[in-house]
């Protein structure tokens, strides 16, 4: 009983604390509101963990809470209960947030093969196939005729313009361009399997 | 469990911020002045009335009086409700305050409706009905638009509850300000207008409440 009454005794000191703060922050006073916000954050933290919040986004609704605070500090009234108050805020924004992760939850998948299949550039899997069509192509462009192999070397390799290709290689440009077009079409073919 | 480094960095912003606020008045106070709109829209309605063509029926409906003193304080007691669940603190059986006066509200009209079927000729038009709905719902924008400016202060957190209250308080103080300009038996289509109008300005209300009860944050990303 003693214990009980020391701990009520010490509750109510600290809801009058933070309401005598609360209703300073209400006047612009910047000391008191960041020290009420403080005090905040282990009763938001103690009440969120009571509420089925787990540990990885505790911080998610202390931040979430004290935001809220911040929009609603016009309507606490000093006459009342602080931390009563600030229940109400921080057991309606839990379950918020957590409503809100359970609709996102069900709307994502966990699929390690969309990660491989859609990874970043350091994908050393990706690089090795990419390494090795580089490869292929290089070998189907050796085995074009004479002519189609020039076009392909001097304008897309070299990246040549149409006039400086025709001079290094003594042909016309129209010639050029149609051996390019040809040795296009045939690469795709064999590069997709259809012509061998 | 201490705060991390992103709480402290917040709390410092939320600091930095800060602005003297006004306090609320108390809910039973902004009801009030949300009457007090009412009451200002009926003066408009009463001042121009003679500009209106002349609609309805005048008629003996005994029921018609008490009903709209049904829907009037309705109007008010859902005001009082919504004013009150706009505040984080308040139970969420204020929900329940308006229900006597609406199931009075309804009884009435529903009395009134068995009373005018056994007299010929009271019965409304199609063409009165569409009259009747549209003037419940005109009425009850600045009653929905006044409640949505007054309510927003508050940044409830339960918007779409108090959007619900607040559909209920317009439009019910729609009907009663209907009498003004549109006397009415409690005919079956004039009721069924009734309905429809107070169904649409409640789905209306949650439907945007969501949205428009609760201003944008910037401290919020997500909100």
């Amino acid at each position: 009983m003693p214990a009980n009454g020391a701990t009520d005794l010490s509750r109510a000191e600290i809801d009058r604390r933070l309401t005598a703060a609360m209703a300073a922050a209400q006047g612009g006073d910047r000391t008191a509101y960041e020290s009420v916000l403080r005090d905040c954050v282990p009763i938001v933290q103690r009440i969120a963990r009571h509420q089925g919040a787990s540990a990885d986004f505790l911080d998610d609704v202390v931040q979430d809470v004290l935001v809220t605070i911040h929009g609603a500090r016009a309507t606490y009234d000093p006459s009342r209960s602080f931390v009563a108050w600030l229940t109400a805020i921080t057991q309606r924004r839990t379950i918020d947030i957590l409503r809100k992760r359970g609709r996102r939850g069900a709307h994502e998948v966990y699929a390690p093969e969309a990660f491989d299949t859609h990874a970043g550039d350091d994908n050393p899997e990706r690089d090795a196939v990419r390494h090795a069509e580089a490869t292929q192509l290089h070998a189907f462009v050796d085995q074009l005729p004479e002519g189609q192999r020039e076009a392909v070397r001097t304008l897309a390799l070299e990246e040549n313009s149409l006039e400086d290709a025709s001079k290094a290689t003594g042909r016309t440009k129209t010639s050029l361009k149609v051996n390019l077009h040809r040795a296009i079409k045939t690469l795709r073919g064999r590069m997709s399997g259809v012509e061998r | 469990m201490s705060e991390s480094d992103d709480i402290s960095r917040l709390i410092g912003d939320l600091g930095a911020d800060l602005k003297p606020v006004r306090r609320l008045p108390p809910p039973w106070l902004r009801a009030l002045v949300w009457l007090g709109v009412v009451v200002v829209v009926a003066l408009i309605l009463v001042a121009t009335r003679k500009l209106l063509p002349a609609l309805g029926i005048i008629g003996n409906d005994p029921f018609m009086l008490p009903g709209a003193y049904a829907s009037l304080a309705t109007a008010a007691l859902a005001a009082i409700a919504a004013f009150e669940l706009s505040l984080p603190d308040r139970s969420d059986k204020w929900i329940l305050l308006p229900l006597p006066a609406l199931v009075v509200w309804i009884a009435l009209n529903g009395l009134g409706c068995l009373a005018t079927l056994a007299i010929p000729g009271t019965q409304t038009t199609p063409f009165q009905f569409m009259v009747c709905l549209s003037l419940i719902i005109a009425i009850s924008v600045p009653l929905t638009v006044a409640m949505i400016v007054m309510v927003r202060r508050a940044r409830p957190l339960r918007p779409l509850r108090v959007a619900a209250l607040g559909g209920l308080a317009a439009s019910g103080a729609a009907a009663t300000l209907l009498i003004l300009i549109h006397p009415h038996d409690s005919a079956v289509l004039d009721l069924a207008a009734h309905g429809v109008a107070v169904a649409v300005i409640i789905g209306l209300n949650v439907l945007l409440g969501g949205r428009l009860l609760v201003p944008a944050n910037k401290f919020r990303g997500d909100a």
